[in-house]
């Protein structure tokens, strides 16, 4: 314990002693960490964006976006374990899909949907707000991620499971919606999580169409005054989300350990 | 043992680190700056940044020479100097970030604000900046006369440029302005329609005018004392040769032969109304 506490003091004094006496630590701290930018860019003023307020449109592209991801990468999942020769174009489908979107990186889907949808000029699909188009390349991208995800999870649900339940007079579906389907949706809800998170961080990106989330506010900020505090800012608020999370992941994992290995010992 | 030991270490790191103390940051006046013999990044060369891509009319030709307007401009000071020129690249959003530079100054259409000269030091202005405001011809926002009558539009800008402050400042757009990496970007979004106006710096929405989206058109400018400056590192004193040297080329006219030369063209549009 002793030793402990004196090894940490120890590790962190030279760290900070070595960033302390570096010759340019006065002008970082100014430019990063200066208190009156910190709270400037936070709550915004006259021409500045409030990093804050941008921060509201994350969140609501984040949460919008979890909705319809959890809904289509499940009809992905399902869809890619359909049995029996007729349903091949379906599964080809299915796995086309996956593919291709996990293939193709995120910024260039809101290029082109964001972009290239508009300049079609095909209605009113091409005059939506280009939030929406964020929201779509999102959840197009992330789908394909969080379907392999709720595919791992169906596979990984004993064959006798469902065979159990054929046996029982119930049919494919109603098997896979009441027996498989729960099973593996609960056994998946941490690396679901965790792609929850890591959507969180790619909202920042929807920037690049328009709207002015928080890094972009960040980046305005910085531009104007010249100083960079407004990132700090805008890195904090992230972090500030997800350690609730992760820490809620880490509950579900060890919940669910204590689940599976209690039966064990009977 | 080994921990007793590794204790020990660390302990005498720490003394060793507070006893010798670091470098400490000299920051003395600025200093004169003799023009036969002036402080520069690389010795005998006057190394000069720029972003990329550099837009024409400000850049012309290829990066190891540029010209175009900011091109001749630092060509024509680095000759004045006697000293041959050498272009390097610098993205707009590391210009401002702190420590030392690796450039003697920075030139790409970066307007002089008293915020930033907190930070930067600026060369004396090299252009007076003005507001264009670009529109697609078949867009009703085209039959706007004054500012005001912006206001009811999607309203664009680049990340970065005063044209956001101007948007802010003076339009106060009823819906937020929608804010765009690069000018590429913004040229996209109003080509699709995504955004009824286009604001940036005057020169570039005649040049985007006539060179680069159809069917669109400037329906004016609007002047708010802005002028293009150097940037250079806080406390370079290589900025008084710069003003110097460009006091010469103002006073001789060759400026404004640069100007007549590559910028003429863009600048006769007319003034929108408040």
């Amino acid at each position: 314990m002793l030793v402990s506490s004196a090894s940490t003091v120890l590790f962190f004094a030279i760290i900070a002693v070595v960033v302390v006496l570096a010759p340019g630590s006065d002008v970082v701290a100014e430019r990063f960490f200066s208190p009156s930018h910190l709270w400037q860019s936070l709550v915004g003023s006259e021409g500045e964006p409030s990093v804050l307020e941008a921060f509201l449109l994350n969140v609501k592209i984040f949460t919008i976006s979890e909705v319809f991801i959890l809904i289509l990468a499940l009809i992905i999942a399902v869809v890619r374990g359909m049995p029996g020769p007729v349903f091949f174009p379906f599964r080809l489908v299915a796995v086309a899909y996956t593919d291709l979107f996990r293939g193709v990186p995120l910024i260039l889907v809101l290029y082109m949907i964001g972009f290239g949808v508009p300049g079609l000029g095909l209605g009113f699909i091409s005059y939506l707000p280009d939030v929406t188009y964020g929201v779509i390349s999102l959840v197009l991208v992330y789908s394909a991620y969080v379907a392999e995800v709720y595919r791992a999870g169906i596979e990984s649900v004993h064959e006798s499971q469902n065979a159990a339940a054929r046996s029982l007079g119930l049919t494919r579906w109603q098997s896979m919606r009441f027996v498989v389907l729960p099973q593996a949706i609960r056994r998946v809800i941490p690396p679901l999580l965790n792609d929850f998170i890591g959507l969180q961080k790619d909202t920042a990106l929807v920037s690049v169409l328009g709207s002015i989330e928080a890094a972009r506010a960040a980046q305005i900020y910085g531009a104007s005054e010249f100083n960079y505090a407004s990132y700090v800012v805008a890195a904090l608020l992230f972090v500030l989300i997800t350690i609730p999370l992760a820490r809620l992941t880490d509950r579900l994992i060890a919940r669910d350990k204590r689940r599976r290995e209690a039966g064990a010992l009977a | 043992m080994r921990e007793r030991v590794v204790l020990i270490g660390l302990f005498f790191a720490v003394l060793l680190l507070v006893g010798c103390g670091g470098p400490s940051a000299e920051s003395g006046p600025t200093d004169k700056c003799e023009l036969d013999n002036p402080p520069l990044f690389e010795k005998g060369v006057l190394t000069v940044a720029t972003d990329k891509p550099a837009y024409a009319p400000w850049f012309k030709g290829s990066p190891k020479d540029y010209s175009g307007y900011e091109g001749d401009i630092a060509s024509e000071i680095a000759e004045r100097m006697d000293l041959p020129i050498k272009w390097t690249v610098e993205p707009f959003n590391k210009s401002y970030a702190p420590g030392a530079k690796d450039f003697d100054f920075d030139i790409n259409e970066i307007t002089i604000t008293p915020k930033r000269e907190k930070v930067v030091d600026f060369s004396d202005g090299y252009f007076d900046n003005t507001q264009g405001v670009l529109v697609m011809k078949d867009n009703p926002a085209a039959s706007a006369k004054s500012v005001s009558d912006l206001k009811d539009f999607t309203i664009g800008a680049q990340v970065g440029t005063t044209a956001l402050d101007f948007v802010n400042e003076k339009v106060k757009p009823t819906e937020d302005p929608k804010v765009y990496e690069t000018t590429n970007d913004a040229k996209s979004a109003l080509e699709s329609g995504q955004i009824d106006v286009f604001v940036t710096d005057l020169v570039t929405t005649v040049y985007l005018r006539d060179f680069v989206i159809d069917g669109s058109t400037v329906i004016g400018q609007y002047p708010r004392n802005e002028q293009f400056g150097m940037l250079f590192e806080q406390g370079n004193p290589l900025v008084g040769c710069v003003n110097e040297v460009l006091g010469e080329m103002k006073s001789d006219g060759t400026l404004e032969e640069l100007q007549k030369k590559h910028l003429q063209q863009y600048l006769d549009v007319p003034t929108l109304k408040r």
